[in-house]
């Protein structure tokens, strides 16, 4: 794995353990909505926070694809390098 | 049955509440006596949330308005504008409009919701970008969700976030249009438009400004924020509602904006659906003509505002930022909101509860709305059930702090 994904992986499970009201194990298959029960609000704002850190930007519309956290690696990943 | 599976956790919430004999989300007033009245379970019950903010619904000029149009035109038009025709109403409220916004041109749609669908959808094209407050109301996430452009969203109330996010997509191609509301609906806080305004300036982009909350409201002459604010030349589309201030049903987009008229033919929400019917449409016109001519229904909804944010507020209610017709207290959780709200029933007084998704940052709402026809022994009498419900419950902040 690249610096830049490993990096990126970091800053996604890191602002995500901050969201969440108790520490939860995560991996790559953890599915945002159904296994962390975020709400819609809760997710664009857990993305807000990691848009702000990395600075890129994620359209909402690749957030609705979004079902794992490896989804959203890859995403962010794909943004960054396009950025 | 698989069908309504994924609701599961929702519909077992309904259902409980349905049990308790107390749902904010199924009431049913049994006849509506005037815009601060309604008889509830038996019980004359005095009306807090409704939106009725000038208190026009029973005004009989505007009733008088709908009946004789009624009787003229009919009770529906039976279809859309531009494949069945419009009525004489349409045209003269859309000029109604116009005039008292002080712009080139007015749509009127069949409602707010669809309002913010119809220009939002139509503006925002598959390259251009859609920059949306945070707290945006349903209606605008839905409408960016009609259209084809990017959608990228920005903290509530933050021209410094709106900044650096239009930064952010400086080197993209297509427009950039920002959206934003006057009073925001949960908490009842207004936007910092002149900052936004700048912030629109520099980057080049256009701004739409949704007023259903402050529209009779805020403002010199009752347009809005945008008036109050002084920074009318910098909204390109002021959109609104007839639902609140002006106590009908629809909605509608003003603009100074060339070329506008093509949104007749390209906006889908306008197009493929009924237009509002001739009594709606002369109810509405007879509302506006009061709220332009009666000053002294902002001042007295203001006042009421005023009277409920600082009377809660004395209580000890951790409330919105700053007084506005809506007057939101900040409950610990849902059930403390379910709690209040149905004490607060019980007790003659009918509010809103307000929960995630809907609320900003999680938050369970126990939310107020004043009128103009409230009187202030009314409002008065609101805060005392809020003083017995609320302590009761042990809802007030020092309450809240001792038990944590
Ligand atoms: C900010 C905002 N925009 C639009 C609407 C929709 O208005 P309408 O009730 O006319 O559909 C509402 C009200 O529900 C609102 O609060």
């Amino acid at each position: 794995m690249s610096d830049q994904a490993s990096e990126i992986r970091e800053v996604i499970f890191g602002t995500l353990q901050a969201a969440l009201p108790q520490a939860r194990p995560l991996s790559d298959d953890t599915h945002i909505i159904e296994d962390l029960g975020l709400d819609s609000v809760a997710v664009m704002d857990f993305v807000m926070e990691i848009e702000d850190k990395l600075d890129i930007s994620v359209p909402l519309d690749k957030i609705a694809e979004v079902e794992t956290l490896g989804d959203l690696v890859a995403t962010v990943q794909r943004l960054k390098q396009a950025a | 049955m698989a069908l309504f599976d994924k609701y599961a956790a929702l519909a077992a919430q309904y259902r409980q509440l349905e049990q308790a004999g107390a749902n904010p989300f199924n009431v049913k007033f049994e006849e509506v006596l005037s815009p601060t009245e309604a008889m509830l379970a038996g019980r004359r019950t005095l009306l807090l949330g409704t939106n009725n903010y000038l208190g026009l619904t029973y005004e009989p000029a505007v009733v008088a308005a709908a009946n004789a149009a009624s009787s003229a035109s009919g009770s529906g038009t039976t279809g859309s504008r531009i494949a069945n025709g419009s009525y004489g109403g349409h045209g003269r409220l859309e000029a109604a409009l116009a005039d008292f916004y002080g712009r080139k041109q007015a749509m009127v749609f069949s409602t707010g919701y669809q309002a913010n669908l119809g220009i939002i959808s139509a503006l925002a094209g598959k390259n251009d970008h859609l920059l949306l407050d945070a707290d945006s109301h349903a209606s605008i996430y839905d409408a960016s969700r009609l259209g084809y452009a990017q959608v990228t969203r920005f903290r509530h109330n933050s021209p410094e976030d709106l900044a650096n996010r239009l930064r952010r997509l400086k080197d993209e191609p297509g427009d950039k249009i920002i959206i934003v509301e006057g009073i925001y609906s949960m908490l009842g806080d207004t936007a910092p438009l002149k900052e936004f305004a700048a912030v629109k300036r520099e980057y080049g982009a256009y701004m739409v400004v949704d007023e259903a909350h402050s529209l009779g409201v805020l403002g010199a002459t009752g347009r809005g924020l945008a008036e109050q604010a002084g920074v009318e030349a910098d909204c390109d589309f002021i959109v609104g509602t007839f639902s609140k201030s002006l106590a009908g049903v629809g909605g509608f987009a003003v603009t100074d904006m060339e070329g506008a008229e093509v949104l007749r033919v390209v906006s889908r929400p306008y197009m493929f659906t009924a237009s509002l019917p001739p009594s709606n449409i002369a109810a509405t016109e007879a509302a506006l003509h009061e709220l332009r001519t009666r000053p002294e229904l902002r001042r007295r909804l203001n006042e009421n505002a005023h009277r409920l944010y600082r009377g809660l507020e004395r209580l000890g209610f951790e409330l919105g930022p700053e007084p506005s017709p809506v007057v939101s207290a900040i409950m610990p959780t849902p059930e403390a909101a379910f709690g209040l709200w149905a004490a607060l029933l019980k007790a003659g007084l009918y509010t809103n509860v307000s929960l995630p998704p809907a609320t900003p940052r999680g938050l369970a709402l126990l939310r107020s709305s004043v009128s103009a026809a409230h009187s202030p022994a009314q409002i008065d009498h609101a805060i005392a059930l809020f003083a017995e419900a609320g302590s009761s419950l042990g809802l007030l902040k020092a309450e809240l702090a001792a038990a944590k």
